[in-house]
């Protein structure tokens, strides 16, 4: 099973590497990749009804808790076989509509890509794997909404979609490692079978949240929507494969997936139904407002994502029944569309429904296909789609308090979806052929077989629901409930209170097909309230931030380093004063304090006068000099304390510090004032406040004992051991003769620099050159 | 002492040779680029023997002129030492080959190779660093060295950003200079073992602790963590970009390891500053992502990424618990490789277009299919998407703070995850799918299709290497995250530190 998960990227990796080379027969071949995984998958369906799922484990990370451990159990199976099945067909379907495409091989490296990581979402069975898995779908979709990477378009759709996915991906790992937090494990199964009560637990709002977050940007749920139709700028088949048939439904698969460890509270099941209702009314109503198939087809896809959360909202058993069979219903069929509005597309040159009519003279075995589909979608008899609508409103029928209002919603939104339907799979083929698609003809087998086989699914499934009874449905919707669920696919009920309902769909839906016409006119028209649309909210959100992100950017990086060192001096000041006074004991042992000569008085008033000089004064000259003085005064205070060698030292690198800058300073020019007195007091300020604080911090450490180990040690060995009369000497040296070597080398590397500031620069080379 | 101790040397005092060597080489720039190659691979030998010598023996010291701690100046490698010097010679090496490939002749001639390894040589030994002194000279040579190497060759570009560099990193010199002061006069040592064995017996822990700030802030100025960070992103675009990668790679981080150093051996006591930091790590995630969202240069992109995941780091020691460790240690080591990676894909880019700005550049993905895909490696592992290295740090310190249950340190963690898939999105679109505009011609400016296959070889390799070092660190995560978990557990119980050093 590893090998199936995988094959998709090994194949990308492959396709990477002789990406030339794929062309012509090879391309058609590749769909048998997605095809012996069908097969595959197929082969394990017993194991799964019979209770005994195939499993692998491979202990990837196990430090970090990732395995890759896979689970085939039946809700694995249904999206697995959708995924690989749906995958065949869009491989062949490919292989003609990206004929002669130059970035062929590349297109097809992203699907495999794509494939594999879709199969390890619905697969895995730890939830770190999962969320791998789930990032790499969000990518690979990514890469495919912007494969035509030159339209400005396409490149920001992609990333449209990617920032909401992603958004959702980031609170993917939040909501799974939090789970793993809660449940103490990473494994699916055992959080489900570990006793923990999650709704009871206090976290359970943020894991809902989380999930949610995940759950309902990646599936699409209003007001996170708005990236689908806009993912349409794909390729077709993308469209199909990854925008319809698989990739958003991960969402809905999370939420079933998790649907035993976390329904059963008033959160769940009021929000999914809640927000899942609202998605699928408003996603179905925008339908009416659209004239482009692939729109049209995006709106109703993006309701049907409504209408699953809504199911999984109930959260009956009849409901999530319900959810499972949709999921395969509207696979079959809304592929289909996609497929067929791919070929109208290619074959008569646009996708505008106002304009597309009569496509059936050329074409009959597409428009079969279509009028099949769409009366699937409509939920008429004889096909899969009157099952599955049979058991919606079974579901909503009995689903408590609310269940007229929730089936009345359902009732209208498969109305509106039964138009979307038949304008998508009916009406281009319908009526007379125009004169400007007279040149169009029928497609190549590659192209039309495809959407016939699904037709033809959504016909069989449909006439013989027991076919998917005891292998598929069945194990699918035991993995969300408890115990063994007990019910029987029909498509005849008997004349009962859903026939009805189906009845008055069916009428309702036909009608508004016959008295609506979609035009130009009102697309324009909803098209302004473009920016009160989730989308145009958005979008002024992130322009918001933004411009906020500007001016918080170079407020701080204003480009001035004297601000810069101001506020980091303030910092410093806020952060070591708040905790000085906070809760050090501030005193002053003056027991401690040596009494002070006159001379030392004398000195420090001297040290005093001369900072204020090199502050106030205007000549540069003059500000060194001052500075030099200080120097001086330190000199002679380690003098006073019997430091002659420091004093030494000290003396010579003030002389030479003073005679250098004189230097310099002859070739710099004149002395400019480029701060104002409010700036300088402030600074002044500042630079006194932290003076007086480094100041009592050293007055606060001279209270302590100061241990003198090292020192003594250094005094008794230096001349012992290290043959040293010279303590200080010794140390330098000696004892911590590493340091000398280093500051040696700090010496070198300032006079190479120097060497190469000094008139060698590239500028001056340059002006030089000219 | 024991004798495997001496091996310890090895690795500083070959790079000390090799930069004396190259300085001695001063005008044979050809015979520069070959030693330094040859060199920095011998480097990157030692540097392995003496990784997997601690990796086999554990904690390894030495005492420099045989002096006995505390009372000379000790080295010590310990598992996270040992691993830093590890990735400091990979990313010397890796630069020196780009450097002999990139850097303009005239640099050369100005001392840019032996500038580069007394940095190198800086880097390991701060790294090495068992006494806070000695730790202070090393970044004396870091701090002078990078400086020089931002001027060198003097565009006025280069002058204004050394400016800000200098003068903030001396700043925090300072800084870390008065700290030690203080701690000197509190303890008596400036050995880092000795140091945490006198913490406990220190009478004021209160100014103890104020040192600690003292200490945070003189290295959060290295680590450019907010509000201390101004210098980064207002120099390391000036460079040439092989300086810049060095930079990226290893200069904040050794301000990262510093204060993971301090603040598990030494300040371990105060909650306050944990939980300060924690606030700290939140900001600079914050403003680093934002930062990097409205830049155009990718290189300033690149230079605000560093910061924003500078927070990721410090949001581990904030946390503090072993978890959060591992976490910020693999975060460091995988930050450390793709960053300086990210660098060298910028000169790369450079050298194909004559650009940055990624309003002019574009095209790249239909010109240069596989380097396109080689350069996907770096960027997308620095977003971290799964399983790419940057995402299995996140998985630690995502737990670790939920468990913690630092709420809002995992928003912001989340918030900068977030932000850094977007702009990395957005430059993949603007820079690689956007149609390409062909670059302005200069004559003589050295463009990568006019290269002889050698030198494209040259460039390509290091950033090659660098992928590789990358994905393997995102496919075989185990093997760093068990070096990660046990760095962690000898952090957060110093032990056996001090016991390698204090017998």
């Amino acid at each position: 099973m590893l090998l199936a998960v995988l094959s998709g990227f090994i194949f990308a990796l492959g396709l990477a590497a002789f990406g030339r080379r794929f062309k012509g027969r090879a391309v058609v071949l590749s769909a048998l990749l997605p095809f012996g995984l069908f097969a595959y998958f197929l082969s394990l369906l017993p194991g799964a009804a019979a209770g005994q799922p195939a499993v692998y484990r491979y202990a990837w990370a196990p430090s970090l808790g990732v395995e890759l451990s896979f689970h085939a159990d039946g809700l694995g199976l249904l999206f697995a076989l959708i995924i690989s099945g749906i995958g065949t067909l869009v491989f062949l379907y490919s292989a003609e509509y990206m004929k002669g495409h130059k970035y062929l091989g590349r297109f097809y490296a992203y699907l495999g890509a794509f494939m594999g990581a879709m199969l390890g979402v619905v697969l895995s069975d730890n939830i770190l794997a999962l969320f791998i898995f789930w990032e790499l779908t969000s990518l690979s979709s990514f890469f495919l909404i912007g494969f035509k990477n030159e339209e400005a378009a396409s490149r920001r759709s992609a990333l449209t979609a990617l920032g909401v996915t992603g958004a959702g991906g980031l609170l993917l790992l939040a909501g799974a490692l939090l789970l793993v937090y809660v449940t103490g494990t990473y494994s699916i199964r055992e959080m489900l079978t570990s006793g923990v009560a999650l709704p009871e637990h206090g976290l359970y709002p943020a894991v809902l949240c989380l999930v949610f977050g995940a759950a309902f940007t990646k599936s699409a749920q209003f007001p996170f929507h708005f990236w689908l139709p806009e993912a349409m700028k794909a390729p077709t088949p993308v469209s199909t494969y990854l925008h319809s048939a698989t990739m958003v439904k991960a969402g809905i698969y999370l939420l079933m997936r998790l649907s035993p460890l976390l329904s059963g509270h008033q959160y769940w099941h009021a929000t999914l139904i809640t927000l899942g209702g609202v998605t699928m009314l408003y996603a179905a109503v925008h339908i009416l407002f659209r004239t482009d198939l692939k729109g049209i087809l995006a709106y109703s896809t993006v309701a049907a994502l409504g209408i699953l959360a809504f199911l999984i909202g109930i959260g009956t058993e009849a409901a999530l029944l319900a959810a499972a069979v949709f999921v395969l219903v509207h696979a079959l069929y809304k592929a289909a569309l996609f497929l067929i509005a791919g070929i109208i597309d290619h074959e008569a040159g646009t996708r505008d429904v106002t304009r597309l009519s009569g496509l059936g003279r050329i074409m009959l075995p597409v428009a079969a296909a279509g009028f099949l589909v769409a009366i699937s979608s409509a939920g008429a008899p004889p096909t899969f789609g009157f099952v599955g609508k049979d058991l919606i409103y079974e579901a909503t029928l009995h689903a408590g308090p609310w269940s007229t209002l929730l089936t009345a919603m359902a009732i209208l939104a498969n109305m509106l979806l039964l138009y979307g339907g038949f304008v998508a799979g009916i009406r281009p083929f319908a009526g007379p052929l125009p004169e400007e698609f007279e040149k169009a003809h029928m497609p190549g087998p590659l192209l039309w077989v495809p959407p016939v086989l699904l037709a033809a699914l959504s016909l069989l499934f449909g006439l013989a629901p027991q076919l998917l009874e005891g292998m598929l449905a069945r194990p699918a919707v035991a993995a969300m409930v408890a115990g063994q669920p007990d019910f029987h696919l029909k498509l005849w009920h008997g004349f009962n209170l859903v026939l009805q309902l189906s009845g008055l769909t069916l009428a309702g839906g036909l009608l508004l097909y016959w008295l609506f016409r979609p035009s130009l006119r009102l697309e324009r028209r909803i098209g302004r309230l473009e920016n009160i649309s989730p989308k145009g909210i958005t979008e002024g959100l992130a322009r918001g931030f933004e411009r906020f992100s500007g001016w918080y950017t170079h407020l701080l990086q204003s480009g001035y380093v004297r601000r810069y060192v101001f506020i980091i001096i303030s910092f410093l000041l806020a952060l070591v004063s708040y905790r000085i006074f906070t809760s050090v004991n501030l005193y002053i042992d003056y027991g401690r304090i040596s009494s002070m000569a006159t001379y030392e008085a004398v000195i420090l008033l001297l040290m005093l006068v001369a900072t204020l000089i090199a502050v106030f004064t205007d000549s540069r000259l003059a500000a060194v000099a001052a500075m030099g003085v200080v120097g001086y005064s330190i000199c002679l205070l380690f003098v006073f304390y019997s430091a002659p060698d420091l004093a030494m030292t000290q003396f010579a690198i003030d002389t030479l510090t003073v005679i250098l800058f004189v230097l310099v300073l002859y070739r710099l020019p004149k002395y400019l004032k480029i701060s104002n007195t409010r700036g300088r007091l402030r600074d002044g300020a500042l630079a006194l406040a932290f003076g007086m604080l480094i100041t009592v911090l050293a007055l606060e450490v001279l209270n302590e004992d100061i241990n003198r180990e090292v020192g003594n040690y250094y005094a008794e060995h230096a001349y012992v051991l290290a043959r040293g009369k010279n303590i200080v000497n010794v140390i330098l040296v000696d004892f911590r003769g590493m340091d000398t070597l280093v500051e040696i080398s700090v010496l070198t590397v300032a006079a190479v620099g120097v060497f190469s500031l000094l008139g060698t620069g590239l500028d001056i080379k340059k002006r030089g050159e000219k | 002492m024991t004798t495997t101790g001496q091996f310890l040397f090895a690795p500083l005092l070959f790079q000390f040779f090799l930069a004396v060597l190259l300085l001695f080489l001063w005008r044979r720039t050809d015979l520069q680029r070959w030693a330094s190659i040859f060199g920095n691979l011998t480097g990157l030998g030692l540097a392995s023997v003496l990784f997997l010598r601690v990796w086999r023996g554990g904690a390894l010291s030495v005492q420099a002129g045989g002096w006995e701690a505390p009372f000379g100046i000790t080295l010590v490698a310990d598992m996270f030492s040992a691993t830093l010097v590890l990735l400091t010679s990979a990313i010397g090496l890796a630069v020196a080959i780009y450097s002999a490939a990139s850097v303009q002749e005239l640099r050369l001639r100005l001392g840019y190779f032996p500038i580069l390894q007394f940095l190198l040589m800086g880097l390991a030994g701060a790294f090495l660093a068992g006494d806070i002194f000695n730790l202070y000279v090393w970044f004396e040579i870091i701090i002078i060295s990078s400086f020089v190497l931002i001027t060198i060759g003097g565009e006025r570009l280069q002058l204004e950003g050394a400016v800000k560099y200098f003068t903030i990193n001396i700043l925090a010199s300072v800084i870390f200079l008065t700290a030690i002061a203080i701690l000197y006069g509190l303890t008596g040592t400036l050995n880092l073992a000795d140091l945490a064995v006198k913490a406990k017996d220190i009478d004021n822990q209160a100014l103890f602790s104020v040192s600690a700030l003292m200490f945070f802030a003189g290295f959060g100025i290295k680590s450019a963590v907010f509000p201390l960070y101004f210098w980064l992103p207002a120099s390391y675009h000036a460079p040439p970009a092989a300086v810049s990668a060095v930079f990226a790679g290893l200069l904040t981080k050794v301000g990262v390891y510093a204060l993971i150093r301090i603040f598990s051996l030494v300040f371990t006591a105060d909650p306050f500053i944990y939980e300060f930091m924690g606030w700290i790590a939140i900001l600079t995630l914050f403003t680093g992502g934002v930062g990097a969202l409205v830049q155009n240069n990718i290189r300033r992109v690149f230079s605000f990424f560093i910061v924003c995941h500078i927070g990721f780091m410090i949001a581990g020691l904030a946390i503090f618990s072993r978890p959060a460790l591992a976490g910020a240690v693999f975060y460091m080591a995988h930050d450390i490789v793709v960053k300086a990676n990210l660098f060298l894909l910028a000169g790369l880019i450079f050298k194909i277009r004559h650009t940055n700005s990624m309003k002019k550049l574009g095209g790249l993905y239909a010109e240069y299919p596989r380097l396109s895909l080689l350069l996907a490696v770096p960027l997308f592992s620095l977003v971290g998407i799964p399983p790419l290295s940057g995402f299995w740090p996140k998985v630690s310190l995502v737990l670790a703070g939920l468990e913690g249950r630092h709420f809002l340190l995992v928003g912001a963690m989340l918030l900068a995850s977030f932000l850094t898939l977007i702009i990395i999105a957005r430059l993949w679109a603007e820079v690689f799918w956007k149609n390409g505009q062909a670059p302005e011609i200069k004559p003589n400016a050295g463009y990568f299709p006019d290269m002889e296959p050698k030198r494209r070889a040259l460039l390509v390799a290091p950033i090659a290497m660098l992928a590789l070092a990358s994905l393997y660190i995102g496919f075989a995560a185990e093997h760093l995250q068990l070096l990660s978990e046990r760095i962690a557990s000898e952090l957060s119980d110093p032990a056996s530190y001090i016991r390698a050093v204090l017998p």
